[in-house]
């Protein structure tokens, strides 16, 4: 089982690979949106990256409001 | 290009929304409307054109691919800024009048392809909603990157699926997953689709329509007659559900409500546009 702590640095670290993001910038409680600079249909790439990546589901109306990766990693961690 | 697209030859043809050709037995038509292949009048027109052609492309083919080129994914689904600007700008008996005309004529196509006597594959990548969802369920197999991702996001409108996906889904899925899909309207990616029995296929990323060509090309070396008369005893068109799909779609379209969510949908900058 991984800590709240991995899964938010596996977060960041995906995150960082796949859109070309210095891993550095992304901090836990940076604006995803903002860090990343992704629009609707990158969102949704997004979270299908982290479905496969960490095995879960997440339905999208639990992530509605979620901005920051902090918050995303605490909605994966209940699902791992 | 003519505004109605351009034939190239009797077995092809470069449209602005789609294309087809025919290649070893197998006809491949590929979606490429910017932004993401949203399913407007264009495109309409188009598929018209592809279902016209059908009667003579398919005597030389055992199956047929739909895929998209663009990025994005295969197909987001009806082009909603089309039908807001065109409900916007007539009368309300009109605007019904002309939805209810769009739906007969996808339908129409729909349930052509849906019926082909031949084998028919979508091979789809990224978003795969509303309206594209049902382009792929009209299909016999349905081979997904995994990085596709279904939705049927209608109920946000106030709306249903109008082109065929509650019919088609009861069709393939047992009801209480039909339910979730339509009443959740949540999204879920190609391995929980495969779970449920959506789709026969998950490969990797960008390799959808590598997989289909591979499916097509071993369905070519089955008997023909013997593949038309198996799809025909195992999928019939539900044509009474169909019917009364369109129906319901008419008369929930003409609510104050869908108005309001077609402006709000189409004026939003949400990430999540197709939530509530």
């Amino acid at each position: 089982m991984k800590t709240a702590d991995q899964t938010l640095d596996e977060i960041l670290n995906l995150a960082a690979a796949h859109f070309k993001v210095p891993r550095e910038k992304l901090s836990p409680d940076a604006d995803f949106f903002k860090a990343l600079g992704i629009d609707s249909l990158q969102t949704l790439d997004l979270l299908t990256r982290l479905e496969n990546h960490f095995h879960v589901e997440l339905p999208d109306y639990e992530l509605q409001g979620v901005t920051d990766f902090r918050t995303l990693a605490g909605k994966i961690q209940a699902r791992l | 290009m003519t505004q109605k697209g351009k034939a190239l030859g009797e077995k092809q043809f470069q449209g602005r929304a789609l294309s087809w050709q025919v290649q070893s037995g197998v006809i491949e038509l590929a979606l490429h409307r910017d932004p993401c292949n949203e399913l407007g009048s264009l495109s309409l027109d188009e598929l018209e054109q592809f279902e016209s052609a059908l009667d003579d492309l398919e005597k030389d083919a055992h199956a047929l691919i739909i895929y998209s080129t663009l990025k994005c994914g295969f197909c987001a689904g009806a082009d909603l800024r089309e039908l807001y600007e065109r409900s916007q700008a007539m009368e309300k008996a009109e605007t019904a009048q002309g939805v209810r005309d769009f739906l007969e004529r996808i339908h129409r196509v729909l349930n052509r392809i849906d019926a082909a006597p031949m084998t028919t594959i979508a091979a789809v990548h990224g978003v795969t909603f509303g309206g594209g969802f049902e382009l792929a369920l009209v299909c016999d197999l349905i081979i997904a990157d995994k990085m596709a991702r279904f939705c049927f996001p209608e109920l946000r409108l106030g709306l249903i699926p109008g082109f065929g996906g509650i019919p088609r889904l009861k069709r393939d899925l047992g009801n209480a997953v039909v339910r979730d899909l339509l009443l959740t309207g949540r999204s879920f990616n190609a391995t929980k689709a495969q779970q449920i029995g959506l789709v026969s296929q998950v490969v990797s990323e960008g390799e959808a329509l590598r997989a289909a060509r591979a499916t097509a090309a071993q369905l070519g070396k089955f008997d023909r007659q013997t593949a038309v008369a198996a799809k025909q005893f195992i999928k019939p068109v539900p044509h009474d559900e169909l019917r009364k799909e369109i129906d319901m779609f008419c008369d929930l379209f003409s609510r104050p409500a869908v108005q309001a969510g077609l402006k709000r949908f189409v004026e939003s900058t949400d990430a999540q546009p197709y939530l509530p």
